[in-house]
């Protein structure tokens, strides 16, 4: 199934935030969307998930996502959103309780999604009790439990501190190994969007347009090694390059605000 | 210039010095017995005033004085008497009052249409003293127990609506977006995620609508009523029987107090997630 944005466009008011942005996420393909701040790459990831109508263009579906999916579309959020009344098991199966599973079929999908995310022995904490890396895992395996074919990555990891970043950037690795599950990963840190992402697309400051798509010249499997880095450091560079003038304009805009 | 502590001051020799301790935050903490000590102190000192001359029997009964009050209204039975009508008007006022102001508040928490009337008539409503309603509620239901409950449960009903609609206000959008990312239906929505976000401010509207129940039911049996603690304590007042007065008083402490216990043990165990 292919998640294609097609010329969306959206404004807060009389604040322009998107402008005609077309893109195709193809099935299995992990695309970055990077920008500097306030280009509305949240924003965008919204209205591709269906929370956020756009003033014009529209997120559209191509081909049938697989049959077991019972959610194609499925956020990982930067808060998390853990019910904070639930258990680790409780919010992981929280997006199946109106599913036609059965208790045995839901206990399944909970287990594995559990299990695939090293949270097994914790099902029964509460998110309070939890590191904030360990709510993301919890976050992450309420999305796996769904067996999303698109995830929506909206800066998932930009609340954690940067060993914990560093572990959950290998979960991702992972889970998005053998191409079976795509995503849309919004961040403003190029490295991860360099480490994951198949394409990059390049977001200009507000109102976000499309700079460039940059395509990522090796597998994810080989951006871990050493030879890798040093190409992986040049296309961070080309990035920052691209959006450095628009960046230090829009933290300039910011503090003016 | 500058007020400085002697610590801030730079030792002319080079010694080193400690850092002042400049205070963690105004963080009161609360005794467990303290409240309890103190309470007890009052009491003493009371009865020892009392017991000494020092203070009018009439004006104020010692606290021993009322506490035979108390036993001899339980043993002569006019305590059930009275407290079992009290307790009927304010259980069956505080579960009509509330039914209907959960009811409300969650329209007005959840419809576009509910909130823009309903917001304006609780406006408009909610500041009236429902006891001054009491004649009239006289007049449309009759002098029996009808409009004394009436009266409760209108001043529960707009207390619990506010509350209610407030509460599912404050629950997390962010909560109710994941929900809807994940397609869940608008009844499961409500019912796993706005009733248990919005659970802490009702059960704190409970509190207050506990105590406008109490107010309301003694309001409302002074005025017209046989039975009831309201009713008991006025009678007690006209005939200057100030110590079965304040036995009436504590009685509606005590029962204030276990109240609150009730609605605090709800909060152990409801929101243990806090």
């Amino acid at each position: 199934m292919d998640l294609i944005a097609n010329h969306i466009t959206h404004r807060f008011g009389d604040l322009a935030v998107l402008d005609d942005v077309s893109f195709t996420v193809g099935a299995g393909e992990v695309v970055a969307i990077v920008g500097p701040s306030g280009c509305g790459k949240s924003t965008l990831l919204s209205i591709l998930g269906g929370l956020l109508q756009p003033a014009s263009g529209a997120p559209e579906l191509r081909g049938a996502p697989p049959a077991d999916s019972l959610n194609p579309l499925t956020f990982v959020f930067q808060d998390f959103a853990l019910l904070p009344w639930a258990t680790v098991e409780e919010n992981v199966e929280f997006p199946l309780l109106h599913t036609q599973l059965s208790a045995a079929g839901r206990r399944a999908l909970v287990e594995d999604a559990l299990r695939r995310t090293g949270l097994t022995d914790f099902r029964q904490t509460y998110p309070k009790q939890l590191s904030g890396g360990m709510r993301q895992r919890v976050g992450i395996s309420r999305a796996l439990a769904v067996k999303p074919a698109i995830l929506l990555m909206d800066e998932p990891l930009s609340a954690l501190d940067s060993q914990t970043r560093e572990l959950l950037m290998e979960d991702f690795v992972r889970l998005l190994a053998d191409g079976g599950m795509g995503a849309v990963y919004v961040t403003h840190n190029l490295e991860e969007a360099a480490r994951l992402a198949d394409r990059i697309v390049v977001l200009s400051r507000r109102p976000g347009r499309i700079r460039e798509v940059v395509t990522v010249p090796m597998t994810r499997a080989v951006r871990g090694e050493a030879t890798a880095r040093e190409k992986l450091l040049a296309l961070q560079n080309q990035i920052w390059s691209l959006i450095r003038n628009e960046a230090i304009d829009a933290e300039r805009e910011v503090q003016h605000a | 210039m500058l007020d400085r502590a002697a610590s801030d001051v730079a030792p002319k020799d080079g010694a080193t010095r400690r850092v002042r301790f400049r205070g963690a935050g105004f963080v009161p903490a609360s005794s467990r017995y303290g409240g309890w000590i103190a309470l007890a102190l009052v009491i003493a000192i009371w009865q020892a005033a009392g017991s000494a001359g020092l203070v009018n029997a009439l004006f104020l009964p010692t606290p021993s004085a009322i506490a035979r009050a108390i036993y001899q209204l339980a043993v002569s039975g006019a305590l059930w008497q009275h407290l079992s009508a009290s307790l009927l008007r304010i259980g069956v006022g505080w579960v009509l009052g509330t039914a209907a102001g959960v009811a409300v508040g969650f329209a007005i928490g959840l419809s576009r249409l509910a909130r823009s009337v309903g917001i304006t008539f609780i406006s408009a409503l909610f500041p009236i003293p429902k006891i001054a309603l009491l004649p009239l509620l006289i007049l449309w239901l009759g002098i029996g127990e009808e409009p004394k409950i009436a009266t409760i449960a209108l001043g529960v009903f707009f207390s619990t609506a506010i509350s209610v609609y407030s509460g599912v206000d404050a629950v997390p959008r962010n909560l109710i977006r994941m929900a809807q990312s994940f397609n869940v239906p608008f009844a499961t929505i409500v019912r796993k995620v706005i009733w248990p976000g919005a659970l802490p401010a009702i059960l704190a509207g409970f509190r207050i609508t506990a105590s406008v129940a109490l107010l309301l039911v003694v309001s409302a049996e002074m005025i017209g009523a046989q039975y009831g603690i309201g009713a008991f304590v006025l009678q007690a007042g006209n005939l200057m029987q100030t110590d079965q007065l304040l036995a009436g008083v504590v009685i509606l402490s005590v029962f204030g107090l276990a109240v609150g216990k009730v609605i605090g043990w709800l909060e152990t165990r409801l929101l243990h997630w806090r």
